[in-house]
């Protein structure tokens, strides 16, 4: 602040970074244009889908707002199988995402040296073939004479899968395993990436430190690095597990009828069914959901500043 | 203390060097997980198919490679999503742009209610704003097309770009700027030849996630193309109809020339730093 000398005064509790607050509008003419779109793109839909929600009738003599809040408990009734089905399935991925995405974040964070940027280029590399045709090359690799069967089947795995209901006859294809396996691979680099950048800001000399102190490696872990690491593993969760509950591109492509997620119902009640109002009360409950679930998760992992 | 014998036999070094190794092992393995894909997309665009999936493998042949566009409409929606994709990028960029701005420089009351409203986009699971949006098309009787697909594309990647560029914008020193205007730059001068050669790399960031994100999006524009076909769109119903080679020839083309596009960028990058 000191350099500022006499030419610009600022208030004298202005924070440090407003060299330029000149007009006390300056910062409104700013936001109004992204602001404006957000609130008519945006926030307008949720209201316009709420009103949706309780309205009746059918796309030929068009929809009036009756309050007619039987859909909500019709759209839970009818669809509970889908909705529990989807948190299950993203919880399951995330996990998944958290177990497999912890290691390589590690690795690239404290272990790679020079290989860092070849290891970051080719965790975000992947992202730029289109995600569709990736999903679809899953097809492949886990097609019923595909190596991954073959391998599994030989191992007698998959008989133990079948048991478990996870898998069926002796394939992966149109199963819970390969919906799992899609939505893991899909929202991984979502979680690699949150977790790296927490990992990244811990100092190395943490590590010694309590390698000074006669902490073995499991307990360094423990006790400093993944507690440190916290704000990745909140943020990497979140930004897996929500767009996971709402997709519906992997169970439409890698699973069978029996594997629909809440996002399927969605679809086809909107583009298909033509029944916005079930469409829009099924949204609704999606969001409520998983805000609730959100929240809870968040009060437990002590992040609150967080979001 | 499981501290190992003083002369470790052979397995007993073995164990101990998978130990020491086990994340790299791991993080390895993940890797592999993330790339498979890509590499089975890349054999396959090699592939000449029986019939109209190309899911086996049958032999090799490079006709689709020699030949990118010889499948209707497959060209068509790739320029579309192309020409939407910049179009997005670039009113998601300045529009992002100038909230991040706001909200890294300026104290102002409404600071709290912007940054949620920024937040929630990003919080959202894609279908439920893919149909309120459609909802709020339909009602408003607006025609499904290129226009409706711009509209969300700008709307849901302005969060991304406001989360780039401001990140840039919070970390630099106040007191370049203010160097500059008490060595008497107009306010004009200090924004173009102080302020935005140090938040461009934000704003690269931002537009670059903004331009990947509109690229690729399928939830959002399932809902509000009415009959307009992107590329995913062209993609997800070859999945119903047969996947024609050409995709592969697509997915593995994207491929390379992002991970040539991150290599170039390093490159320059790391010489900028050692300059």
């Amino acid at each position: 602040m000191a350099l500022t000398g006499t030419r610009h005064e600022p208030p004298a509790d202005a924070p440090a970074t407003a060299p330029a607050a000149r007009g006390k509008l300056t910062p409104y003419w700013l936001l109004l244009p992204g602001i404006l779109w957000l609130l008519v793109f945006f926030a307008a839909p949720l209201v316009y889908q709420a009103s949706t929600s309780v309205q009746t009738g059918s796309l030929e003599e068009g929809f009036q707002v009756t309050w007619h809040l039987a859909t909500y408990w019709d759209a839970l009734t009818e669809y509970y199988p889908q909705f529990l089905r989807s948190v299950a399935y993203a919880a399951t991925a995330t996990v998944l995402c958290l177990a497999l995405g912890y290691p390589l974040a590690y690795l690239i964070a404290f272990r790679a040296g020079r290989w860092r940027n070849v290891l970051m280029v080719l965790v975000i590399a992947p992202f730029f073939t289109s995600f569709l045709i990736r999903t679809l090359a899953w097809k492949t690799i886990l097609s019923d004479g595909g190596p991954v069967v073959s391998a599994l089947g030989a191992l007698h795995v998959l008989d133990l899968t079948d048991a478990l209901g996870v898998t069926e006859g002796q394939r992966v294809l149109a199963t819970p395993l390969a919906v799992v396996c899609g939505l893991t691979y899909n929202f991984l680099p979502f979680m690699i990436l949150p977790l790296y950048t927490s990992l990244e800001r811990i100092d190395p000399r943490l590590h010694e430190a309590a390698g000074d102190l006669y902490a073995r490696p499991l307990t360094t872990f423990r006790k400093v690095t993944f507690p440190l690491s916290m704000p990745g593993v909140v943020a990497g969760t979140l930004l897996t597990f929500i767009p996971a509950t709402g997709d519906y591109i992997n169970a439409e492509l890698l699973g069978s009828t029996d594997q629909k997620m809440i996002g399927n119902v969605i679809q086809s009640q909107f583009l298909r069914v033509l029944d916005y109002p079930t469409a829009a009360a099924l949204s609704f409950i999606l969001m409520a959901a998983i805000l609730a679930m959100v929240t809870l998760y968040i009060r437990k992992s002590g992040t609150e500043d967080l979001v | 203390m499981a501290a190992p014998t003083k002369t470790p036999k052979a397995p007993a070094k073995a164990s101990r060097w998978l130990r020491r190794n086990l994340v790299v092992l791991a993080g390895l393995a993940t890797l592999a997980y993330l790339i498979l894909p890509n590499v089975v997309v890349t054999v396959f665009s090699f592939n000449k198919p029986n019939g109209r999936f190309n899911y086996e493998w049958q032999r090799f042949s490079t006709d689709a490679w020699t030949d990118p566009c010889g499948v209707a409409d497959l060209c068509g929606s790739l320029s579309l999503s192309l020409e939407i994709a910049f179009w997005a990028t670039l009113g998601a960029t300045v529009l992002g742009t100038m909230i991040a701005f706001a909200l890294a420089r300026y104290r102002f009351r409404a600071r709290s209610s912007v940054s949620t409203l920024l937040f929630l986009p990003m919080a959202m699971p894609e279908v439920v704003m893919a149909a309120s949006l459609a909802t709020l098309f339909l009602n408003m009787g607006v025609t499904f097309g290129f226009w409706t697909v711009l509209i969300a594309h700008i709307m849901f990647c302005l969060s991304f770009v406001v989360t780039a560029v401001k990140a840039r914008v919070m970390s630099m020193d106040p007191r370049l700027e203010q160097a500059a205007q008490d060595l008497y730059a107009t306010p004009l001068q200090t924004f173009l030849r102080v302020t935005l050669p140090i938040a461009a790399p934000g704003i690269a960031a931002g537009a670059l996630l903004a331009f990947a994100l509109s690229f690729d999006d399928f939830i959002i524009t399932n809902f509000n193309a009415g009959s307009t076909v992107t590329f995913p769109m062209f993609v997800w119903g070859a999945a119903q109809r047969g996947t024609p080679v050409q995709i592969n020839v697509i997915g593995t083309a994207m491929f390379g020339i992002a991970v040539l596009c991150v290599l170039v960028g390093q490159l320059v990058g790391g010489r900028r730093k050692r300059s």
